[in-house]
């Protein structure tokens, strides 16, 4: 694991101001597990919305079940609110093909029907292969396919990036 | 036709012969073996380098029904690649042999083939009903060795003590099948094994209480009983007992029962549904034990040809019973290794003490059947005992493909293989290079 | 014998089939579980649905007649969005008909993706396993006295909810043991697991001395058998299975081994009971017991349908 040239803690308070930016009274955050949650659960409090935060997996919905099984059981999704007519924000560490933000939205269907959904993401490194388009990122960039990014919470609670070669 | 077998080593049990000899055959008899005139001229020469010369195998026990039309062809024909030359089949045949006529007919047929001598035994009991005895005399005429029931146990022991009475006025030979037919209803052996499983179990008991009844029953009637097909440890100390008590009966056991156990059902591999069912580790080595101190006289194959649809299915439904015919002298040879006994003590097994427990039922082959005597009778089983293979369905003359020793579910390696069967002088089996499925010797 | 690989795992040894507890490794079994529990969430949305079985057919194939086990089995294939065929072929063996395989391959032609199947043969789903497809998947629904894996899981299952952890509970199983599958797959799962003490109780006819050899303390006795546990599993006196005369009578049986209020007491005070259903009251189980605080017999049911989700999802997604 390599660490890029990408500062984290700097993104993030981007990111902060960027949703802050966005927040109405209704709104309530989504964070998309396990990078994403993190994000939620730090922007909540930092924001401090009053609203209980959400935690959603795409791991029952995901398109590529065929191939890769069922994996982690530890990604739960935990909604303490009603999502009927509810205006949320999704939150995600990185957003790239879109695939998971398709089958997130899917997941979030089976509880209700909200008014509105958007996305907020730390970076977009592009390769979308499908309609799928955030109103907030806080960084785009490319990165060879082979290259797989993901956001670390130290124990600290600082958040870091990760690189891993993918063969 | 003369035959000279050249350069074997020829190992005959009964007298002790083990040294390497000619064997010159001539009109259905062995003429000589060693010294072989210097004017015998044969017509055909068998090559028998780095090979065993022994007796014509006899089998007490191999079922020729089934499946399908042709079966006494194909499993005679399975006899002589077993080097088989005498096997005694059990009268349930459809119909049952409880009629001299039927007798005859099979006789006829299996004459006719050469390729095997057939012993039948005789039902006990009109149809195996276990109700009305057979005319003993009349088949024992037309050519059946003994009388049994077969797979049906005897219900009714007043019909079983009238029965044994009877047929020892002539002295004839009843063989059973160890069985309560109460106890004998499950479809593997009581234990832990079967309970783990789910498997409904045949306890020791059922064999147990068999043996002590109809030992009970020879006390008072003096007749001459076999047993077939010995599976518990319990069971061979009870026929220990009997022998040393003097009483006359004698003991086989299959060759399933002496190589396998209950553990070996594995995932319900219905190729081990067999009756008796294989019991657990202590039998077997009684069993082993058994047989090498002559407590057991004889090894069986116990061959039933089983089709193939009626293997395919859930254990308990399978229909019980394994191909064997094949496998006698292979499984002989690797009880004899394994039990560190000379080749002959193993090959007496299969060859002179059958004969001895058929005793006078022979008649006047009893003299030199299972043995290699000059002036007897030319049966004779010429094999390579360094030879190994492996039990495939190519690989085996029986239709019936199913057995415990299958390559794919035990990979067992058979050693010793048949090269040349010889049955009253006439050639009734020999090798094709290319049917074997021998495996190369270490 | 040749060493054979447990024809429930796959060359990396992950789960194709769900045929029996015993031979599973613990991590597997774990799995399982873990993964029930995300499904018993999908049963309190609105959607109570999720994908993942999309497209794909389950045959429920039972030669032996349960409405119950069917039944779930059927809500947890369609939770999955799998489409589900019941093929109810009662078995009689009267008339032979088609046989076992020759019914397997037919259906294998329909283009089958799962088969759940109850026979009451002993190790019949492994000669369908043997014989389908590579990619089709067998589910054990009960064969016999053998196995009754989902049952056993959604067992442990239960345990884990109340009880947390395995590693110090004394479970008791009582009743018809030698006849039930259940008790087979429950004794597997919980040794698999590491209880250190299970025992058997019952009457000698019902509780053979050779089920020691699965790991457990054989109890004639049900007061010895009760004495301080924790988990007691009822179960059913099976009727239809004794064939001749085990018991004396159901009446007797009670007296001696149906949990009552006053044999509860010997146990640990938040000890749980449960029973795999449908329940005899007044047989095996005084009334007041099975409706009484320490029952978790309904909770059993819900549990039941997030397991067998976890199972099929699981099989699905691994080859062959």
């Amino acid at each position: 694991m390599t660490s890029l040239a990408l500062d984290a803690e700097q993104l993030y308070a981007e990111l902060r101001a960027g949703v802050g930016r966005l927040l109405t009274p209704d709104t309530v955050l989504v964070g998309i597990w396990s990078g994403g949650a993190w994000l939620a659960q730090r922007l909540n409090a930092d924001l401090k919305t009053d609203r209980p935060v959400g935690t959603i997996s795409s791991t029952l919905h995901r398109d590529d079940f065929g191939e890769r099984g069922l994996g982690a059981v530890e990604a739960a999704t935990e909604l303490p609110f009603e999502i009927d007519g509810a205006r949320i924000l999704l939150i995600d560490d990185v957003l790239a093909s879109g695939r998971t933000i398709r089958a997130v939205v899917n997941e979030l269907f089976d509880y209700g029907r909200p008014a509105s959904v958007e996305l907020a993401v730390m970076v977009d490194r592009g390769g979308r292969e499908l309609p799928v388009a955030p109103v907030f990122a806080s960084a785009k960039l490319t990165l060879p396919n082979h290259q797989r990014l993901s956001l670390v919470r130290e124990s600290d609670g600082r958040f870091t990036f990760a690189v891993k070669e993918t063969t | 036709m003369k035959i000279l077998i050249r350069n074997g080593r020829v190992v005959d049990p009964a007298s002790g012969r083990d040294e390497a000899a000619d064997v010159a055959v001539a009109a259905g008899r062995i003429v000589a073996i060693g010294h072989v005139p210097a004017d015998f001229t044969p017509d055909r020469t068998i090559e028998a380098d780095g090979c065993i010369v022994a007796p014509g195998l006899v089998d007490l026990a191999a079922r020729l029904k089934e499946p399908g039309p042709g079966a006494l062809e194909s499993e005679l024909a399975a006899a002589a690649a077993g080097g088989v030359t005498s096997l005694v089949c059990p009268p349930d045949m459809d119909p049952p042999l409880d009629e001299p006529g039927l007798v005859d007919m099979l006789k006829f047929r299996a004459r006719k083939l050469s390729r095997c001598r057939l012993f039948p035994l005789g039902a006990l009991t009109q149809g195996l009903a276990g109700a009305e005895i057979t005319e003993m005399i009349d088949l024992t005429e037309a050519g059946c060795v003994g009388f049994s029931q077969a797979e049906a146990p005897m219900r009714d022991n007043l019909t079983l003590s009238r029965a044994m009475q009877y047929a020892s006025t002539r002295g004839y030979t009843v063989w059973l099948r160890p069985q309560d037919a109460s106890l004998s209803g499950g479809v593997a052996a009581s234990g832990a094994v079967a309970t783990r499983l789910g498997l409904s179990g045949v306890p020791v008991a059922s064999e147990t209480i068999a043996l002590h009844t109809v030992i009970e029953l020879v006390r008072q009637t003096g007749a001459r009983v076999h047993f077939c097909r010995l599976s518990s440890a319990a069971g061979v100390d009870i026929v220990r007992r009997a022998k040393s008590e003097g009483l006359p009966v004698t003991a086989d056991v299959s060759i399933n029962s002496l190589h396998l156990t209950d553990v070996d059902i594995g995932y319900f591999n219905a190729d081990m549904r067999l009756t008796p069912p294989l019991r657990q580790g202590k039998d077997r080595d009684a069993l082993r034990a058994g047989l090498a101190d002559g407590t057991i006289d004889a090894l069986v194959s116990d061959h039933t040809p089983i089709g193939h649809d009626d293997k395919m299915l859930p254990f308990g439904e399978a229909v019980p019973g394994a191909t064997g015919l094949e496998l006698l002298l292979s499984l002989a040879l690797k009880w004899g290794n394994e039990s560190k006994l000379t080749l002959a003590q193993a090959l007496a097994r299969v060859t002179s003490d059958p004969v001895r427990v058929l005793g006078e039922a022979l008649g006047s082959l009893g003299q030199s059947a299972g043995r290699l005597v000059e002036g007897g009778v030319a049966d004779v089983c010429v094999f390579d005992p360094h030879a190994e293979w492996q039990v495939t369905p190519e690989a085996l003359h029986s239709r019936g493909k199913h057995t415990p020793f299958d390559a794919t579910s035990s990979g067992t390696r058979m050693p010793g293989r048949v090269r040349h069967t010889l049955v009253a002088g006439t050639l009734a089996y020999s090798a094709e290079p290319s049917r074997s499925a021998e495996v190369n010797a270490a | 014998m040749l060493a054979r690989r447990n024809p429930q795992l796959n060359a990396h040894g992950e789960l194709i089939h769900l045929l029996s507890i015993e031979g599973l490794p613990r991590a597997i079994l774990t799995q399982i579980l873990d993964t029930a529990g995300t499904f018993l969430s999908v049963n309190d949305r609105d959607v109570k649905k999720v994908p993942l079985l999309r497209g794909k057919s389950v045959f429920n194939l039972f030669f032996e007649n349960s409405t119950r086990t069917r039944t779930t089995f059927e809500i947890a294939a369609k939770r999955l969005s799998a489409d589900v065929i019941n093929l109810d072929i009662a078995k009689s063996s009267a008339s032979k008909g088609e046989s076992l395989l020759d019914t397997i391959a037919n259906l294998s032609a329909m283009h089958a993706d799962m088969f759940v199947v109850r026979h009451s043969e002993s190790g019949a789903p492994y000669l369908i396993a043997r014989h389908c497809a590579p990619h089709v998947h067998v589910v054990n629904a009960g064969d016999g006295r053998h196995a009754h894996p989902t049952q056993g899981l959604l067992d442990m299952y239960t345990i884990r909810h109340f009880k947390k952890s395995f590693n110090e509970l004394t479970v008791a199983i009582v009743g018809d043991i030698v006849h039930s599958r259940v008790a087979r797959s429950d004794i597997h799962a919980l040794t698999t697991l590491g209880v250190p003490e299970i025992r058997a109780v019952g009457p000698k006819t019902l509780v053979p001395g050779d089920l020691r050899e699965m790991g457990v303390r054989v109890c004639h006795d049900m007061r010895e058998g009760v004495k301080d546990a924790d988990v007691i599993i009822m179960l059913r006196l099976q009727n239809e299975r004794m064939s001749g005369a085990m018991l004396p009578s159901a009446g007797e049986y009670f007296k001696s081994f149906g949990l009552t209020e006053d044999l509860l007491a010997l146990a640990r005070p938040d000890a749980i009971v449960m029973h795999p259903g449908p329940i005899n009251r007044g047989v095996e189980i005084d009334s007041r017991v099975a409706d009484g605080s320490h029952g978790v017999i309904l909770p059993q049911v819900t549990f039941g349908i997030a397991v067998r989700m976890a199972v099929m999802s699981i099989l699905a997604g691994n080859d062959a």
